[in-house]
């Protein structure tokens, strides 16, 4: 089950992310989990929030520049070795990961994983047969 | 028989225009050397100019000898301010017009009797150029008042014969009634009002094919093939380019035919040649340069060799719409927007050529030039469009070192390319800002 993430493209410019932030907040948008990638001259922040469509559109409103791609959320156990045995799976079967990031919800005993592939079919099919729980939408936004 | 070439061909003025080249030469020299000996007998500035330069106008003796004439600048014609450029008694001035004088003082142009005359004449063969005859109805949205534009499109209209609408600049809502409603085929304004105006309306759910539009003259300002290409798609006309300038007479120094393969420029009365900005030789024909005018035939104000800093090339092969002028391609940047970066001559339309060659890239881009351990670096900001953008930063990296690619096989330099956010450089209209130079030179 993939799961829509929202980028947006920031410059590297003072109060830019609070910008988009604020954008969200004012748009009662509640974001479940983000990463920021950053270089020296730009960076990206990638969100997963409950309802990507909508977002999206108020970031664009407000002169962002939005993407909408495909991830796939994943529970890893929250114990040494949890995330290595995931990427096992996908290494497996020759599943490059692009990037990845993990957060803890409240009212879960296990950690949450972002991934990002190249090929998200074929590494739902290795995760699959690598017995990991994948979460879908509702699962996830619900969390 | 003025009459029976305009139904022919609609070259108003078949013998000017397809003169043989040698005849032509003949009369440019003749005219020369009587402009020359004009100026110099009337304008003091010339004569102290033509002192200190050891030559007298008897040294002018075949077309060549222009180039012992100094050059003539905008800044040194504003210090003529206002009338001390004038080789004529203000008696004999029956109008005049100022350049923008966003720069500082405007520059005053004044015409004797005889230069309406000539203006009339030359704006009647550029708006002929675009299919204008007595049944033309043209609409005039350039300025009327100070700024050339407005009268100089009027004066050609009337020599024709057309029926000119003088609506003058905005009231875009009017602009659009009147188009409808007179049925209008001929209009002359700036290139990016007619997208304005294109814009306006289909906004109000007007069909543009539906208007009796023919041809357009739009100049005024630099623009490129591409926007070209809309405002044909979009009206369904020929997009003409107009090109002219204050100092010389106005607009209708060249014009461009239906062949769209660079403007003609009415040599027999405005005397061009292209100069290195840098070291102001003369450059070899279809080399790229900085275009310096002589006008041959004015009165009011002559001008001898005054540099125009529009950037362009010219062409003698012959054109197949008859005419023998000389042909001057469209404007692609001004000398003063040149940059001298680690002794290389850079423009910033070729930078400009580079990024609308590359699929999604919006045209906006500012090019930051600093000095740092006395080496010139170049930074060229480019504006992220969606289409471009990217979750991975693999590949925005990879999208910004093919720019980086593109512009150094442009310029010959390595530039750096700084990817930015939408809407955050400023835009072309007016005078934007495309290159920020940080140097302490």
């Amino acid at each position: 089950m993939k799961v829509k993430q929202i980028s947006v493209f920031l410059e590297n410019r003072k109060g830019r992310l609070y910008e988009v932030l604020n954008v969200l907040a004012t748009e009662k948008i509640n974001i479940r989990a983000l990463s920021i990638a950053d270089t020296a001259d730009f960076g990206i922040l990638r969100l997963i929030v409950p309802d990507p469509d909508a977002a999206k559109k108020v970031l664009e409103k407000g002169g962002f520049t939005v993407k909408e791609n495909n991830v796939i959320a994943i529970e890893v156990p929250d114990r040494p070795g949890g995330l290595s045995f995931v990427l096992k799976a996908l290494q497996d079967c020759d599943i490059n990961v692009e990037y990845l990031y993990a957060f803890v919800a409240k009212s879960q005993k296990d950690a949450i994983v972002v991934i990002r592939t190249e090929n998200n079919d074929g590494a739902l099919k290795a995760l699959k047969h690598g017995e990991v729980k994948v979460l879908t939408p509702e699962e996830l936004y619900g969390l | 028989m003025k009459k029976a070439a305009k139904e022919n061909s609609m070259i108003w003025n078949k013998q000017a225009e397809c003169m043989p080249a040698g005849e032509r030469r003949s009369l440019q020299l003749a005219r020369l050397k009587a402009a020359v000996k004009r100026t110099c007998d009337a304008v003091p500035f010339y004569r102290k100019r033509f002192g200190d330069a050891k030559i007298k106008p008897d040294d002018i003796k075949t077309l060549d000898d222009i180039r012992r004439i100094p050059f003539i600048t905008k800044a040194e014609l504003r210090e003529g301010y206002p009338f001390n450029m004038f080789a004529v008694p203000m008696e004999k001035i029956v109008e005049v017009h100022t350049s923008s004088g966003t720069t500082g003082k405007p520059v005053v142009t004044g015409y004797t009797r005889n230069d309406i005359d000539l203006w009339s004449e030359v704006m009647a063969r550029a708006l002929s150029m675009a299919g204008a005859t007595e049944k033309s109805i043209i609409q005039n949205c350039y300025g009327y008042g100070l700024f050339t534009g407005g009268l100089g499109v009027h004066y050609g209209a009337h020599r024709i014969g057309s029926t000119v609408v003088p609506i003058s600049a905005g009231n875009t809502k009017r602009q659009i009634d009147i188009m409808l409603d007179f049925q209008t085929t001929i209009i002359a304004c700036t290139p990016s009002y007619a997208l304005y105006l294109a814009e306006v309306a289909e906004e109000q759910g007007i069909d543009l094919k539906k208007l009796s539009l023919k041809a357009g003259c739009f100049g005024a300002e630099m623009w490129t093939e591409q926007i070209r290409t809309e405002i044909e798609k979009r009206f369904h006309i020929l997009a003409l380019n107009i090109y002219g300038l204050t100092e010389i007479i106005g607009p209708g120094v060249a014009h461009e035919c239906p062949e769209k393969c660079g403007l003609h420029i009415f040599e027999d009365h405005f005397y061009p040649e292209i100069i290195s900005p840098e070291t102001l030789e003369l450059l070899p024909e279809g080399e790229k340069g900085e275009l310096v005018l002589s006008t041959l035939t004015r009165e009011g104000i002559p001008m001898l060799r005054f540099r125009t800093r529009d950037i362009t090339a010219l062409h003698r092969e012959p054109c197949a719409c008859g005419r023998t002028l000389v042909r001057m391609e469209r404007i692609t940047g001004r000398s003063d927007d040149m940059l001298k970066i680690r002794g290389v001559l850079v423009f910033p339309y070729q930078i400009e050529k580079a990024l609308l060659e590359m699929k999604g890239i919006e045209p906006h881009y500012q090019i930051i030039v600093t000095r740092e351990h006395h080496l010139d670096e170049i930074e060229v900001q480019v504006e992220m469009s969606k289409k471009l953008f990217s979750d991975e930063i693999r590949k925005i990296e990879e999208l910004r070192r093919k720019i980086e690619k593109k512009i150094e096989e442009a310029i010959g330099l390595r530039a750096k390319v700084l990817l930015v956010e939408p809407k955050s450089l400023p835009r072309s209209e007016g005078k934007a800002k495309r290159v920020v130079d940080k140097r302490q030179l």
